[in-house]
C-alpha cells in the first residue's frame, strides 16, 4: 500500500499500461509533457516515457480527437482520449455515439471500439454551467458504451487498467474535487460492471458513485450514532451497472435511497429504481427514493453551488424519512 | 495535371472493370427496389464511377477505406465482395454484417472497407485515426476518407483536415463533389470556387480534377497516395463530378436544372470509357460484352443468394451490443 491521490493513481494505470502494452495510446488537449502533461498532470511523464508518437498533445479538436481515437481503435490500438472535461463531450457526441458506440454492432461484430475516454467534472469549485456537469446518464443510455466512475484512488487505478483492456469503448470519470487527497491505494486491477458495499448495514441501502459515496459513508456513521444501520455501495461502473449486488442488499434492507450528482430527472437512479422496484415488488419496506441535483444548470455562487448538490444534511434528512 | 502519372492500357480496363461493375450493380440495386423486393434507404453513385475506380487500383486491401451513405461504388471499387454487399442490402444474416448495418454502414475489414457512415462528413475524423494507426505501424499503409462536397462545410472536416496535417499523416481525403449537398448547390453552400483551396489553410498539398476523366483521377490518386506512402503527409483531392438519381433514391430533383442534368448525361465517363477502350484499341466491344456478361452474372448470383438467405435471428438484437453480451 502507498499514498497516492487520484491523479497519481491514474497516472500510473497508464504508464502500466503503456508499459504492458505497446498499443496502448494516449491523446488530447496538453496530454504531453512539453504541454504539461495534461491540465491536473494526469498524463504526466508519458511522452517522456513513450514517446510522442504514441501520445499526442493535440489541437482543441474534440471531434478529431475522439474520432482519431476511434480510429486507431478499430485499426488495432487501445487508445486512451482525453477530454479535458464532461461538458466538451458535447462537441463530440457523434464521434462517440453514432460511431465509438456503434460500430461493434452495425458491422456485425466486425470492427470494435477498445478506447477509453478520460474526462474530468464535478461541481464545487466555481466552475458554473458548462464546466462541471454529470452526464453519465446519456452515454449509460446508449447502447454500446460503458461508464465507469471512481470514488478513490484503489478504484481509478484498477478501473482504468480495466477500461483499458476492455474491447469496448469506456467512458471514464474523474471527478475534480476528489482528485487531490492523497489516500492509501492498492494497485490493483478492478472489474468493470462490479459495485462494491463499502459498509455493510441492515435498515437502508444508499447506492451511491463519486463525491456522493463520502457523503453517504459520513451520513451512514451518523445514523448509526440512533441505532440505523446503513449500507452503502460505491457503483463504481455506471453501465452496464451491478443489479445482482444491488438486489441482494436492497432484499436484506428493505429500502433503497439512490444518490448521483447528476440531475434527478430521467437519471440513472430512475433506472435502478425501477428495476429494484420491478423486482423486490412487494418486499420493499419504503418507497424508493433518489437524490440528484437540482433541475438547473449549475450556478456560480457559493450558496446555489452548495444546494444544487446532494449533501450530507439532505442525504441524512432523505435516509432518515424513509427509516422513520 | 499533365505531369501525373498516367494509367497504362491494362490499368485503364482495369478501371472500366470497376467502372461497369459499379453501374451494372447500381442498376440492379434500382431495378431491386422498383420490384419491391429490395427495400432500402438508397443513395445512388451512378455517375460518379470513375473516381473510385481510379482511386482503387493504387489501394492495396490493408489500406484503410472510411467512406459514407453514397459510398457502395467505392466499396465495389475497393473489392468489396458482392454476395456479401447483396446479402447485407438485403437485411440477410449472409451480409457483411450480418444484416445489422444495412445500405448505410456496409463494412469488410478484409478488403479494407472499415467504416460507412450515415452521418454527413463522419468518414474524415476516424480516418484520420486509422491513418494514425497506419503510421504508428509503419508498413506504409494509407487511410482514404471518402465524402461529398456537403461534408466540406462540416466541422469535422476542418477538425480532421487540421489534425492530420499537424501529425503528418497518411491520409487522403477525397472530395467526390458531385455539386449539389443533398439539395442545395454548392454556389449557395461556399464563396470559394473550389474547395481544394481550403487546403492552403491546413498547410496541405489540394488540387482539383476532374473526376470523371480515369487520367487525371488516377494520376492524381497515385501521386497523393505515393506521398502519403512516403511520409509526406495528407493531401486534399476534389474530384468533379456528379449524380444522375439525385441524393437519395426518388428524390425528383427539381432543384438541378434540366439543361445541367442533360448534359451530365450526355457525359454519362462511364460508357465514353468504354467507347475510348474500343477507339484506341485497348480492347474489342466483343471482349467488353463478354466482361459485362460475366459482371451480370455475377450480380445475379449474388442477388439470388441473398435472397434465398435467412433473416438474422431475433437474438442478434443482444448479440455485438458489446463485446459479451449483458443482459
Amino acid at each position: 500500500m502507498e499514498k497516492m491521490n487520484m491523479i497519481q493513481a491514474i497516472n500510473r494505470a497508464l504508464h502500466d499500461a503503456m508499459e504492458a502494452d505497446d498499443t496502448v495510446l494516449a491523446l488530447g488537449e496538453e496530454v504531453a509533457d512539453p504541454e504539461g502533461g495534461g491540465i491536473v498532470g494526469v498524463t504526466k511523464g508519458l511522452s517522456e516515457r513513450f514517446g510522442e508518437d504514441r501520445v499526442l498533445s493535440t489541437p482543441i479538436s474534440e471531434q478529431a480527437i475522439i474520432g482519431s481515437a476511434v480510429g486507431a481503435a478499430i485499426g488495432g490500438f487501445r487508445p486512451v482520449a482525453e477530454l479535458m472535461l464532461m461538458n466538451f463531450s458535447t462537441v463530440a457526441m457523434d464521434m462517440l455515439v453514432n460511431h465509438a458506440a456503434k460500430l461493434r454492432f452495425m458491422s456485425g461484430g466486425q470492427t470494435n471500439v477498445p478506447m477509453v475516454v478520460r474526462t474530468a467534472t464535478g461541481a464545487g469549485l466555481g466552475t458554473g454551467g458548462q464546466h462541471c456537469d454529470f452526464l453519465e446518464a446519456w452515454f449509460a443510455h446508449t447502447a454500446g458504451m460503458k461508464v465507469v466512475i471512481p470514488s478513490n484512488s484503489s478504484d481509478a487505478y484498477g478501473l482504468m487498467r480495466s477500461a483499458i483492456e476492455d474491447d469496448d469503448p469506456v467512458i471514464f470519470v474523474e471527478t475534480i474535487p476528489l482528485l487531490f487527497g492523497p489516500m492509501e491505494t492498492t494497485l490493483e486491477k478492478v472489474p468493470l460492471g462490479k459495485a462494491k458495499v463499502v459498509r455493510e448495514g441492515s435498515d437502508l441501502t444508499i447506492v451511491a458513485y463519486a463525491l456522493m459515496v463520502h457523503h453517504a459513508l459520513a451520513v451512514a456513521a451518523e445514523l448509526e450514532k440512533d441505532g440505523l444501520s446503513v449500507e452503502v455501495i460505491d457503483l463504481r461502473t455506471i453501465a452496464p451497472w451491478d443489479r445482482e449486488t444491488v438486489l441482494a442488499s436492497v432484499a436484506k434492507t428493505g429500502r433503497l435511497l439512490v444518490v448521483h450528482e447528476a440531475v434527478k430527472e430521467h437519471g440513472v437512479g430512475a433506472e435502478i429504481a425501477a428495476v429494484v422496484g420491478k423486482e423486490l415488488f412487494g418486499k420493499l419496506k419504503a418507497p424508493i427514493d433518489r437524490l440528484g441535483a437540482a433541475f438547473c444548470a449549475v450556478p456560480f455562487s457559493k450558496p446555489l453551488e452548495t444546494a444544487f448538490v446532494p449533501n450530507p444534511a439532505s442525504i441524512g434528512a432523505a435516509a432518515r424519512a424513509l427509516l422513520a | 495535371m499533365s505531369n501525373y502519372p498516367k494509367p497504362t492500357n491494362e490499368q485503364l480496363l482495369d478501371i472500366y472493370r470497376r467502372a461497369i461493375t459499379i453501374k451494372l450493380n447500381d442498376e440492379r440495386i434500382i431495378k431491386e427496389m422498383m420490384s419491391g423486393r429490395l427495400v432500402t434507404p438508397y443513395y445512388s453513385a451512378r455517375g460518379q464511377e470513375i473516381i473510385p475506380s481510379s482511386v482503387m487500383p493504387n489501394m492495396n486491401d490493408d489500406d484503410y477505406l472510411c467512406t459514407i451513405y453514397r459510398g457502395t461504388h467505392d466499396m465495389v471499387a475497393k473489392g468489396f465482395p458482392l454476395d456479401l454487399m447483396w446479402a447485407e442490402l438485403a437485411g440477410r444474416v449472409t451480409g457483411s454484417c450480418k444484416g445489422k448495418g444495412g445500405t448505410m454502414h456496409l463494412t469488410h475489414p478484409p478488403t479494407g472497407s472499415m467504416v460507412t457512415t450515415g452521418i454527413v462528413g463522419s468518414s474524415m475524423p476516424i480516418a484520420t485515426g486509422l491513418g494514425w494507426a497506419a503510421k504508428l505501424k509503419n508498413k506504409r499503409q494509407v487511410a482514404l476518407a471518402c465524402f461529398g462536397d456537403g461534408a466540406c462545410n462540416i466541422g469535422a472536416f476542418h477538425e480532421s483536415l487540421n489534425f492530420a496535417a499537424v501529425f503528418n499523416l497518411p491520409v487522403i481525403f477525397l472530395c467526390q463533389n458531385n455539386r449539389y449537398a443533398e439539395h442545395t448547390s454548392m454556389k449557395k453552400s461556399s464563396r470559394v470556387e473550389q474547395y481544394s483551396k481550403r487546403a492552403a489553410g491546413y498547410g496541405m498539398e489540394g488540387v482539383t480534377v476532374n473526376g470523371n476523366d480515369p487520367d487525371e483521377m488516377y494520376g492524381a490518386a497515385k501521386w497523393a497516395i505515393n506521398r502519403a506512402r512516403n511520409g509526406e503527409g495528407p493531401t486534399l483531392i476534389e474530384a468533379m463530378t456528379f449524380r444522375f438519381n439525385g441524393h437519395l433514391l426518388g428524390d425528383p430533383g427539381h432543384y438541378i436544372p434540366a439543361e445541367e442534368m442533360a448534359a451530365a448525361k450526355a457525359a454519362d465517363p462511364v460508357p465514353a470509357l468504354r467507347q475510348r477502350l474500343i477507339d484506341s484499341g485497348i480492347a474489342d466491344g466483343a471482349a467488353l460484352d463478354t466482361m459485362e456478361a460475366g459482371i451480370l452474372v455475377t450480380i445475379d448470383a449474388a442477388v439470388q443468394a441473398a435472397y434465398a438467405a435467412d433473416y438474422p435471428d431475433v437474438a442478434e438484437l443482444k448479440r455485438d451490443v458489446f463485446a459479451h453480451e449483458i443482459a
